[in-house]
């Protein structure tokens, strides 16, 4: 046995006697034989050998254990090199009290709270989950969690279909490709479709000139992203203008953390916020699991997807939470839902609830401003060594694109042999971006970091008789 | 209990951040007035925050007891029974917990260079090759974040494979299946075409025959059905499908009756989900993270989403190159952590120890139904796999509904079941009490379901206002529905 399962022999034994069987084997006589794999175990749980390939085990706790970890040690983690790699996920600090709450079995271990009476606890912290998201976004309502940033603004694209019953939506070119692929994807089998507007990069004047691009067209939605997947912050009172003149709504997805020092999108007029929430405590984790969180304007309320709680009072009028306007999703509606979405990241959304609350009204605030003031820091240093150059000077948040005079791929190498984990090749995801650089720096980097980063560039690239870039 | 908002003090703080080592107005001279934004006088104003930021001001002995007392209310499968039917609500290993929040799993970036994360990737790769073993599907996507988003990337492969040839746009649901199979139909862009169970609660395969014609896409359907019946004639309705060119899905939120005992592949499945968050011990955190799967037949594979894991001279790196993929459900991989926990579990138990999970969990399902089933009704006199359902008609009499029934089960320490599912059963209770339960437990379950039909008979009054035990009961829904308090202003 496993030591996952208590029942014994003779527990076995008796539960095979009360339910007037012989043995375990017919358990399964309902299954006709030609759809068996194997051998079913009688009862002394002997198993005919099979040929099952493929699965290692079973392994001892302590071998278990081994085989993880040597795994595990065989990637270099963000901890053992220095992380200036960004694009949508990052090397933020996460308190310990993140990890010891969402630890607590009560929390982690629990189903959906459809149980009112016994779910309290995950019910209330969503609630407050909720709030702060609202406050922070300026969004009026939100959602329990979606899957992760990509998702969440491919439900909102739909959401916006949904509300307006027109059925394209237009999305600049400077929101993160991973998301525009899976925002195709929805479209694709949602039955709408999506209108990409370019220049990925381009002047403040002509971002405006971008949202307003899409005025003719009678799309559903305009979808920005802030700051953008090159670090640049979007006017988002001037693209909500745009989207509303045409009767579109506004959809942005943006970075938390940059909330606490950015104005709420919701106040300068988006109608759906969405985002990845990876970066409101929690870690990396090759990609996932993270969170996508959803707020918006109440008018869009039933059209929203996913779990929301509400507050209410219980038979003896007393404050409690439960999961409310459950006629939007798939357990009631069926077909008719708003959206398929059942499990959703609510571990990863009580997470972000604990940092917020670790972080505070004032925390939060100055962990955004140590981010921005490390990364104009660091921007300047890489300009100092002469071999990079702005390519606007629309400004940033924590994450800043350059134009570079070396091949991407070779300045990560050399910096990866030095211990560093550079910035994302923009050439990965635009062909016309080849030699474009986009870093992002955290709190956790420190001036000594930025220097080594900025002198190692210069050591392997610098050259002594002057600089000269391609571009001169 | 009080709202975190409701205990915040001005000035309290959990968390101490570093000072600025770098140039730039330090936060300490302007966060003393809170109308002012830090980064005045770097960013342009109209970018800046204006508005009030409403989050907690904490300590960090004030954050603890919170969330701990909120922790007490909630009920875990470590706090006791959690036979929730089709949930599969089955020990969480703590091993599975540790070996993912391992750093060289945590503090790993996406971008990352390959040549770094060759761990990450091989774990990738063996996970893929074990769940091919398990069910007898040729290749797997760890990319859908849960059961329902892995449905849906199934359906849309489904609508793929179809559209190279002649598009099909409806997609056959028995009435039994769980809500988010039509729901993940329509978001595939499918219509759906219901299909009534039988007599016995399974397909008909006359009345599947009758609904076939060259609009369907395919069936889904789960073995065991929601009833916990398992689907005898399930070669006969692949083949029905198969002749009339469509595909067949399934729903593996069921699949942890058949680890090791019966694969989907052989069965004729074309396309499945697994929920690693049910059938390989990977907690549901309260809702989620779970993490889908999505296994194909090798017919199906072109169409998979990107990238794919593939090994090639000792090396493991990702494959984008799929010109048919239906392209990218979610960003990079999936929920990553969710399939380390996994991995862990499958290597722990190998593939005789799956099976002998499967095993216990009919038998622990078996015993259950064969202690229940003369109290409560049986709707289908036939022998469940690892859930069954009960309906609680008979206590209509007294005024008692199955939510009665499940709300009492908590005075008695227990999770309640599933209840009013599968729409099919009246008065549903849906019970799946897992392998990891030991007979003790399920035997405390039964003398407290026993009691209860008694109770329901002498003292109606007793099952209509419970819980009695909790610090809230009965909460008002339809007045949380009509006037929303959805946060706190």
């Amino acid at each position: 046995m496993s030591g996952y399962i208590s029942n014994t022999g003779a527990d076995t034994q008796e539960m095979l006697d009360s339910i007037g069987i012989k043995s375990t084997e017919q358990l399964f006589d309902e299954i006709p034989e030609e759809v068996r794999y194997c051998g079913i175990p009688d009862n002394s749980g002997q198993t005919e050998k099979t040929e099952l390939g493929g699965i290692p085990g079973p392994m001892a706790d302590m071998q278990t254990e081994s085989y993880i970890k040597n795994l595990a040690a065989r990637n270099k983690s963000a901890e053992k090199l220095i992380c200036f790699l960004g694009a949508g996920i990052y090397d933020h600090y996460i308190p310990p009290v993140v990890r010891h709450m969402i630890s607590r079995q009560e929390f982690y271990t629990s189903y959906t709270p459809y149980q009112p009476e016994i779910s309290q606890g995950m019910l209330q912290a969503i609630f407050e989950y909720q709030s702060m998201m609202c406050s922070l976004t300026g969004g009026e309502v939100c959602n329990a969690s979606l899957y992760d940033g990509a998702s969440a603004l491919a439900e909102a694209a739909s959401m916006a279909c949904r509300a307006t019953g027109r059925n394209e939506v237009a999305v600049l070119c400077s929101v993160n490709p991973e998301y525009r692929k899976v925002l195709k994807t929805y479209a694709h089998s949602g039955g709408w479709t999506v209108k990409e507007l370019l220049p990925a990069i381009c002047s403040e004047n002509d971002a405006i000139k971008r949202y307003e691009a899409q005025i003719d067209h009678g799309i559903a939605a305009l979808i920005i992203q802030s700051p953008d997947f090159f670090g640049y912050i979007e006017d988002i009172k001037a693209a909500a203008e745009a989207a509303h003149s045409s009767g579109a709504l506004l959809i942005v997805t943006a970075d938390p953390l940059s909330l606490a020092v950015l104005e709420a999108p919701g106040v300068l007029g988006a109608d759906i916020i969405t985002g990845e929430g990876q970066a409101l405590g929690n870690p990396m984790s090759f990609g996932g699991p993270h969170f996508g969180f959803m707020t918006a304007s109440e008018k869009l309320l039933r059209k929203m997807p996913g779990r929301i709680v509400g507050q209410t009072k219980d038979k003896n009028g007393k404050r409690c939470f439960v999961l409310t306007m459950q006629a939007r999703e798939q357990h009631i509606r069926r077909e008719k839902a708003t959206s398929n979405i059942c499990s959703n990241q609510a571990l990863n959304a009580l997470a972000a609830a604990v940092y917020m609350t670790a972080a505070g009204k004032s925390g939060l605030p100055e962990t955004a401003q140590l981010c921005y003031h490390k990364a104009v820091y660091a921007y300047n240093k890489l300009l100092e060594t002469g071999l990079f150059k702005p390519l606007t000077d629309r400004p940033f948040f924590k994450e800043f694109a350059l134009e570079s005079s070396i091949e991407i791929q070779k300045l990560n190498a050399v910096l990866l042999e030095n211990g560093i984990l550079g910035g994302c090749d923009a050439g990965r995801y635009y062909m016309e971006h080849k030699n474009v650089w986009i870093l992002a720096v955290t709190e956790k980097r420190t001036r000594e970091e930025i220097n080594y980063l900025a002198g190692i560039i210069s050591d392997n690239f610098g050259n002594k008789s002057g600089v000269v870039f391609p571009w001169n | 209990m009080e709202l975190i908002f409701e205990i915040s003090k001005k000035g309290r703080r959990a968390l101490e951040i570093p000072k600025p080592d770098v140039p730039g107005r330090s936060y300490r001279d302007n966060t003393e007035d809170a109308t002012v934004n830090p980064l005045s006088g770097s960013i342009p104003s109209k970018y800046l925050r204006n508005t009030g930021l409403m989050l907690p001001e904490v300590s960090e002995p004030d954050l603890v007891r919170h969330y701990t007392a909120l922790s007490d209310s909630n009920h875990g499968v470590d706090s006791g029974f959690y036979p929730l039917g089709s949930c599969t609500m089955k020990y969480n290993p703590k091993i599975n917990e540790d070996m993912a929040a391992l750093e060289g799993f945590t503090g790993v970036h996406p971008l990352q260079p390959e040549e770094t994360v060759q761990g990450c990737l091989e774990l990738m790769y063996k996970l893929e090759k074990s769940l091919s073993a398990i069910t007898g599907m040729s290749r797997f996507t760890l990319q859908p974040a849960a059961g329902a988003h892995g449905e849906m990337t199934g359906l849309m492969i489904i609508k793929a494979y179809h559209d190279k040839t002649h598009p099909r746009r409806k997609i056959i649901v028995p009435d039994s299946a769980h809500g988010t199979n039509p729901a993940s139909a329509a978001a595939a862009g499918f219509e759906t075409v219901e299909l009534k169970s039988s007599e016995d609660g399974g397909i008909d395969p006359d009345a599947l025959r009758a609904l076939m014609d060259e609009n369907i896409a395919g069936l889904m359907l789960t073995n065991p059905n929601t009833l916990g019946l398992f689907e005898k004639n399930i070669r006969e309705i692949a083949d029905i499908v198969h002749d009339a060119g469509g595909l067949l899905y399934y729903d593996g939120a069921n699949a942890n009756a058949i680890m090791g005992i019966s694969r989907p592949g052989d069965m004729g499945f074309d396309v499945l989900h697994l929920n690693l968050h049910k059938t390989f011990s990977t907690p549901h955190g309260g809702g989620g993270p779970g993490s889908g799967p999505v296994g194909v037949a090798a017919r199906l594979e072109p169409f998979l989403p990107v990238p794919a894991v593939k090994y090639e001279n000792g090396r493991y790196s990702f494959d984008y190159d799929l010109p048919d993929s239906i392209g990218k459900v979610r960003s990079f991989y999936g929920n990553y952590g969710v399939a380390v926990k996994a991995y862990t579990y499958i290597i722990r138990l190998g593939f005789e120890g799956l099976k002998q999970a499967s095993v216990n969990a009919v038998l622990n399902a078996r015993y259950l139904m064969q202690k229940l089933a003369g109290v409560y009704e049986l709707p289908y006199k036939r022998s469940c796999m690892h859930e069954f359902v009960l309906s609680c008609t008979f206590m209509k009499k007294y005024g008692v509904s199955a939510m009665d029934v499940a709300k009492r089960l908590i005075d008695f320490g227990f999770h309640p079941p599933t209840v009013y599912f599968p729409l099919i059963v009246k008065e549903a209770l849906m019970i799946e009490p897992t392998e990891t339960e030991s007979k003790e437990t399920l035997d405390r379950f039964i003398n407290a379901m026993l009691t209860i039909a008694e109770e329901a008979e002498k003292d109606p009054e007793l099952l209509k206002n419970a819980p009695h035990t909790t610090p809230v009961t009965r909460p008002d829904d339809v007045a949380a529905a009509r006037k929303p308090v959805l946060r706190y202003i």
